[in-house]
């Protein structure tokens, strides 16, 4: 056959487009929208999960990721400049700290941490939500460290030389000059950060928390019992989808300007 | 000549197996302005980071203003006040504005008052030329621009002695004649600087003393007039040659 390259590419993506086309229409036409529909997302289903899926499930979705995101920004902070420190035994322990909490599934360490301590020493967590918050803040801390570490090297050397000649001490450049322009350089990355941790509330809820503590995929699954219906898990995700999408378009405007604005 | 403002014994300076400084004596008179110059790589920046102690040095001493920096018990944070800095890369802290770049180390290290602060900011933005300038950001202003600001925040902690390490370099020629203006300015009001340069006009004629230095030693050292147009060291000769070529 005589056909030039620019032909045969556009033969071969009309058939790929066709092929597609078929398949949807096949898979529109074989399911049964109405059953489909009615089991994820029925509609006296989904008005009965409000208005308690606001006021109370997303009310403790934020509490734990507000709690664990305030711990593990501390600790972050912390384990950062341990692990850039002069001092061996800081790097040392920072560096086994971020490798060992990232190296473990966040559901072990929720599990370890909420069942297994107090299991095996007979002491109890306080308080519900402390029982959820501190592992996932413990687990936020290493990664966040590993942010921190590499906003604060992404800030220029002179940074602290300048600092250091005009007679400030190490910890005080840090904290004046060099932390403040890390944290500029990883608003992005640590509302990513945050985003995952939005998400990585939703393991909390293994622990089995009280009725007043349940987060938003408890309180799903929980409406999936009572109403043997798969409508509230779907509800669920739709609210978490309603906080993480502004949130990860956020972190990207910023990343975007963050560009033009460099120089 | 009275004590010497800054002095340095047998400095030795290594990175690794590079012997950067080769055994530099040298002193500094108060109110002296001597120019290092030299080839790149021939340890001048080194020398001159030593002096505040930037780099460590591997062996020797270094005396600021009767205080020895090598010294084990030295306060080095304190007698680093002694000395002021201007960066080949100006290093202006980023996310603060011009005013806040002169006074931040007024503020955090001497304690003193914001209005204290500013006030003497204000005056060193004026005699640099920015005083209009105060409340913008580095990004926002010229290389030149930037590096007035840098000499401005150096000379706030009022220093004994103003260290230079190749402050125009990474300047656009245009922009050069400003900032040399204010550090010619800054030699006649008798600051004591120690300023490395390529530019040697600025050595021939605002230098007391010049000295050329190569493979991390100084190997000729006198008047700009006879360093600059009489060398008497071969090294020397050559290196102006390249220099004055240009």
């Amino acid at each position: 056959m005589n056909m030039s390259r620019r032909q045969r590419l556009r033969l071969v993506r009309g058939g790929i487009y066709a092929l597609t086309i078929a398949a949807l229409a096949l898979l529109i036409v074989s399911v049964d929208w109405g059953a489909l529909g009615g089991a994820l997302f029925k509609w006296d289903v989904v008005k009965k999960q409000f208005p308690d899926i606001l006021t109370s499930a997303l009310r403790n979705t934020i509490i734990f990721t507000i709690f664990g995101f305030i711990g593990g920004l501390s600790l972050g902070l912390l384990l950062a400049i341990m692990r850039l420190s002069k001092s061996k035994p800081y790097r040392w322990f920072a560096a086994s700290y971020i490798e060992i909490l990232r190296g473990v599934p966040l559901l072990v360490t929720l599990l370890i941490l909420g069942f297994g301590i107090p299991i095996a020493t007979g002491w109890s967590w306080p308080n519900p939500y402390l029982q959820g918050a501190v592992p996932l803040a413990l687990v936020a801390g290493a990664y966040i460290a590993e942010t921190v570490r590499a906003g604060i090297e992404a800030v220029p050397r002179g940074q602290m030389e300048a600092a250091r000649s005009l007679g400030m001490s190490y910890t005080r450049a840090m904290v004046t000059v060099i932390i403040p322009q890390a944290f500029r350089i990883i608003v992005p990355p640590l509302t990513n950060e945050f985003v995952l941790l939005i998400k990585d509330t939703s393991l909390i809820s293994v622990l089995g928390v009280t009725e007043r503590t349940l987060d938003l995929a408890r309180f799903g699954r929980n409406g999936v019992n009572d109403s043997a219906n798969a409508t509230p898990l779907v509800v669920a995700g739709l609210v978490y989808l309603a906080l993480t999408i502004p949130l990860t378009q956020l972190a990207a405007w910023m990343e975007r300007r963050s560009k033009v604005g460099r120089r | 000549m009275s004590e010497p403002l800054v002095e340095l014994r047998q400095l030795h300076k290594s990175f690794g197996n590079n012997h950067v400084l080769r055994g530099i004596d040298l002193s500094v008179a108060k109110g002296e302005v001597l120019c290092i110059i030299g080839p790149s790589g021939s340890g001048k920046s080194t020398l001159l980071r030593c002096v505040n102690l930037l780099e460590q040095p591997t062996g020797g001493q270094v005396f600021v203003a009767g205080v020895e920096l090598t010294h084990r018990d030295c306060d080095i944070d304190k007698a680093r006040r002694a000395t002021g800095m201007v960066f080949q890369q100006f290093n202006l802290f980023s996310h603060l504005s011009v005013r806040d770049n002169v006074t931040i180390s007024l503020r955090k290290v001497l304690k003193m008052k914001s209005t204290e602060a500013n006030a003497r900011a204000d005056v060193l933005l004026n005699r640099v030329g920015l005083a209009d300038k105060a409340s913008a950001y580095p990004a926002q202003l010229s290389g030149g621009q930037q590096q007035r600001v840098a000499i401005a925040r150096a000379l706030a902690m009022e220093p004994s002695v103003m260290l230079f390490d190749e402050a125009t370099s990474a300047l656009d020629p245009e922009l050069v004649g400003d900032v040399l203006g204010v550090m010619r300015e800054l030699a006649e009001e008798g600051m004591t600087m120690l300023v490395v340069t390529h530019e040697m006009g600025f050595a021939r004629n605002v230098a007391d003393r010049v000295i050329f230095m190569d493979g991390g030693v100084i190997v000729e050292e006198g008047k700009p007039s006879q360093v600059i147009n009489e060398p008497r060291e071969e090294r020397t000769k050559k290196f102006l040659a390249n220099v004055l070529e240009n």
